[in-house]
């Protein structure tokens, strides 16, 4: 049954379709339960479900992460919410030396099936630690999956298949597309979670972007187009694993790549995606990977992130340098 | 009586806060003050074994040991020795090169066996590196818990094989994966406990803070097992806290007391009163059982750079293993042939144990790639597939000569 909603509304019905079907699935974190968290992801969740299912806790990120962990030890799937990006690092150490490691640890007998959602991202005019990209900060640990979903359909679907799987999901939500709408088919079958998605077609170059940047790639492709060229646009939806098999078919038609996201450059995902691309393409490729992206600073004050993020001309511009080549 | 009020008549370090609240120059003077008032502010133990091995009175634990029998008692005598023996040689085994590091647990024997035997089988506990005498209590294979200090594993046994998880080394980490699965055993309404232990050092950590206001506001079912054996590696209980650590547990609303934690007989008695209270939906209880950590931290640790031999001396005096022997005899519990069967069988205990470790292979080259993740990883078949072949590369070289 399709239905148009707002992303935020899409993982609110993905997360109550979750705990609906599984008993043991649990929402926890600050705020969630009464509130319906502050961007009310979780509105009305407590109220069907139940105190002991939509859980608010107090405001202790580890301590959010570290019981989710012994929650699921016990055969729960705990679906966490950090309440914002910059928030994440109180608990980066159980994420990281804990919820990452323990299914290797016991040498694949425990199972640790959390989800810790996490609103990501500027350009909502925010405080400090409001507006962060820090998904290559967990890319980089071995035993964690990252996603980050750029539409409704994606945020439902994801939503569900990450509360389903046996391993930890980083699920980063766009924030600034919370309130984006689209069309949600409830009834769907959803392709693989970790699959890369060509949303627009094109032969002459290669945008490849997730979560709130694929939104700008699209608009971006949409201008490239009336100057005559050709873009095509890549919603890598996983940032870990990240479908480097989809990208390698796109630049071997298009023969040229700009990687699009808002973290910083620096050590970030593009980076990683640059060097598998010129391995796996060296001989395809007309122009070296360009990668638009935050630069190496802390995210800036509200007044001055338009500065900082990538924006339509930032990404035309690097699409005429790769074309110059 | 709760063990509140035992806190109660404890007299305060009121110089040490005074000074922490009004001096200028706090940090030499309040150290000083501290440490000096150590030792006239001490609180009382929970205590039914002297160190002579006298039994004496406790009107709120004696229930929980009065009926113990003479069998059972040489049960804990029995485990302490097999334990100390066991480590004893997993020591000798990181001397000798077998074993990468070990972390002895000497004289901290009749906190873990007396606390380990106080649980049920379908309890749960989540220990730190140090808990071998409660993993031996668990029924946990000890040839087992060398696997990670020789470097086969990270692990080395099925966590739900005993109820017993996997060593934590990030220090207090797992008082929350305690509280969080206490949790879950109150949401399944089931009637079993949970147990956190953890070191002095680790009640530092904001974790172990953070353990404490979860399980506090969801009432859960664990019991926090602190072992302060005084010494964080070099840093005294001085350096992690300026009050009694059972005296936090009264910050976050929960009971504290402080056990004997060379006495196998208050530990088993408190811990089975805490655990009774977990069960009876009563929450979280802090136990804090004062031992000594009679050797190094571990084997790369060298104390005597940081504290005195005297220390230890008078440590030594309060023996756990000595103690109950010393009760055992003059109960008439136990005869020579006894403790000749059990001498014999320490070795036969440490011969197994030296054959198992020295026996253990190497693992498979593979098994980096393995269980990363549950679901598996296109990056790590990705990377497997190019190991393979790179090992294949050598074999074909083999192959030609």
């Amino acid at each position: 049954m399709a239905e148009k909603m707002a992303l935020a509304k899409a993982i609110n019905e993905s997360l109550r379709r979750a705990l609906d079907a599984d008993p043991k699935v649990l929402v926890m974190g600050e705020d969630v339960g009464k509130l319906g968290g502050v961007f009310r992801v979780t509105d009305g969740l407590q109220k069907d479900f139940g105190e002991s299912r939509v859980i608010d806790t107090p405001l202790a990120e580890s301590g959010i992460v570290g019981t989710a962990i012994g929650l699921a030890l016990r055969g729960y799937r705990p679906v966490v919410e950090i309440q914002f990006d910059g928030f994440v690092f109180p608990a980066y150490d159980q994420i990281v030396t804990q919820l990452a490691k323990m299914h290797a640890r016991s040498l694949g007998k425990v199972k640790l099936p959390v989800v810790v959602r996490i609103p990501y991202g500027g350009g909502i005019g925010a405080v400090e630690h409001h507006s962060e990209s820090p998904e290559s900060l967990f890319a980089h640990v071995a035993g964690l999956k990252i996603v980050s979903p750029s539409n409704a359909s994606d945020a439902y679907w994801m939503m569900q298949q990450a509360v389903q799987s046996d391993d930890p999901v980083i699920f980063f939500e766009p924030k600034r597309r919370y309130w984006d709408k689209g069309e949600v088919d409830t009834e769907a079958i959803p392709g693989p979670l970790h699959a890369a998605r060509v949303v627009r077609e094109g032969t002459d170059l290669t945008l490849a972007a997730y979560g709130p940047m694929v939104k700008l790639c699209q608009e971006v492709a949409g201008a490239a187009a009336e100057e005559g060229r050709s873009l095509e646009v890549l919603d890598l939806r996983s940032v870990s694993p990240i479908d480097f098999d989809a990208i390698q078919r796109s630049v071997e038609k298009t023969r040229r790549l700009v990687v699009v996201h808002e973290a910083p450059v620096f050590f970030g995902s593009g980076a990683e995606i640059a060097a598998r691309i010129t391995e796996r393409c060296f001989y395809h490729l007309e122009a070296p990977v360009l990668r638009v992206g935050g630069y190496h600073a802390p995210y800036p004050p509200a007044r001055l992130e338009e500065s900082y993020l990538p924006d339509l001309d930032r990404v035309l511009d690097a699409v005429d340098r790769s074309l110059a080549y | 009586m709760t063990v509140e009020s035992t806190a109660a008549r404890t007299p305060r370090r009121s110089a040490g806060t005074k000074a922490g609240t009004t001096g200028t120059k706090r940090t030499t003077s309040t150290t000083k003050k501290a440490v000096g008032a150590k030792k006239s502010t001490e609180p009382a133990l929970v205590q039914l074994l002297t160190p002579e091995g006298k039994r004496v009175k406790n009107a709120q634990f004696d229930g929980y040991v009065d009926g113990i029998t003479a069998e059972e008692l040489r049960g804990l005598y029995r485990d302490m020795v097999l334990t100390r023996r066991f480590d004893a040689e997993a020591t000798s085994l990181q001397r000798q090169g077998e074993l990468g590091l070990w972390a002895s647990l000497l004289g901290q024997e009749a906190a873990q066996i007396g606390s380990g035997r106080a649980l049920r089988d379908d309890d749960y506990v989540f220990p730190t590196y140090r808990e071998h005498g409660v993993a031996w209590c668990r029924g946990v294979d000890p040839a087992n818990l060398l696997g990670m200090f020789r470097g086969v594993n990270n692990g080395g046994w099925d966590p739900n094989g005993n109820n017993f998880h996997l060593y934590t080394i990030v220090i207090g980490s797992q008082t929350l994966h305690a509280t969080g699965y206490a949790m879950g055993v109150a949401k399944d309404g089931a009637d079993s406990a949970v147990i956190a232990y953890f070191g002095d050092g680790a009640s530092s950590q904001g974790d172990v803070a953070e353990a404490f206001t979860f399980s506090a506001v969801y009432n859960a079912p664990v019991v926090f097992f602190c072992q302060n054996n005084q010494w964080a590696i070099s840093e005294p209980t001085e350096k992690q806290s300026r009050v009694p650590l059972y005296q936090r547990a009264q910050g976050y609303g929960f009971p504290g007391v402080r056990v004997d934690g060379n006495d196998v007989l208050a530990n088993l008695a408190v811990t089975k009163w805490a655990l009774e209270r977990a069960r009876a939906g009563e929450g979280p209880t802090l136990v804090e059982a004062f031992t000594y950590r009679m050797g190094a931290h571990t084997t790369s640790d060298d104390p005597t750079r940081y504290r005195h031999d005297d220390e230890r001396a008078a440590w030594e005096a309060k023996d756990p293993i000595l103690r109950l022997r010393r009760h055992l005899e003059s109960a008439h519990h136990a005869d020579e042939g006894f403790f000749a069967e059990l001498e014999a069988e320490s070795e036969a205990l440490g011969k197994r144990v030296r054959e198992a470790v020295r026996a253990m292979p190497d693992p498979d080259h593979f098994a980096i790639f393995e269980n990363v993740y549950a679901d598996g990883h296109a990056l790590v078949d990705e990377e497997r597939a190019q190991f393979a072949a790179y090992q294949a590369s050598f074999a074909d070289e083999d192959g030609g000569k």
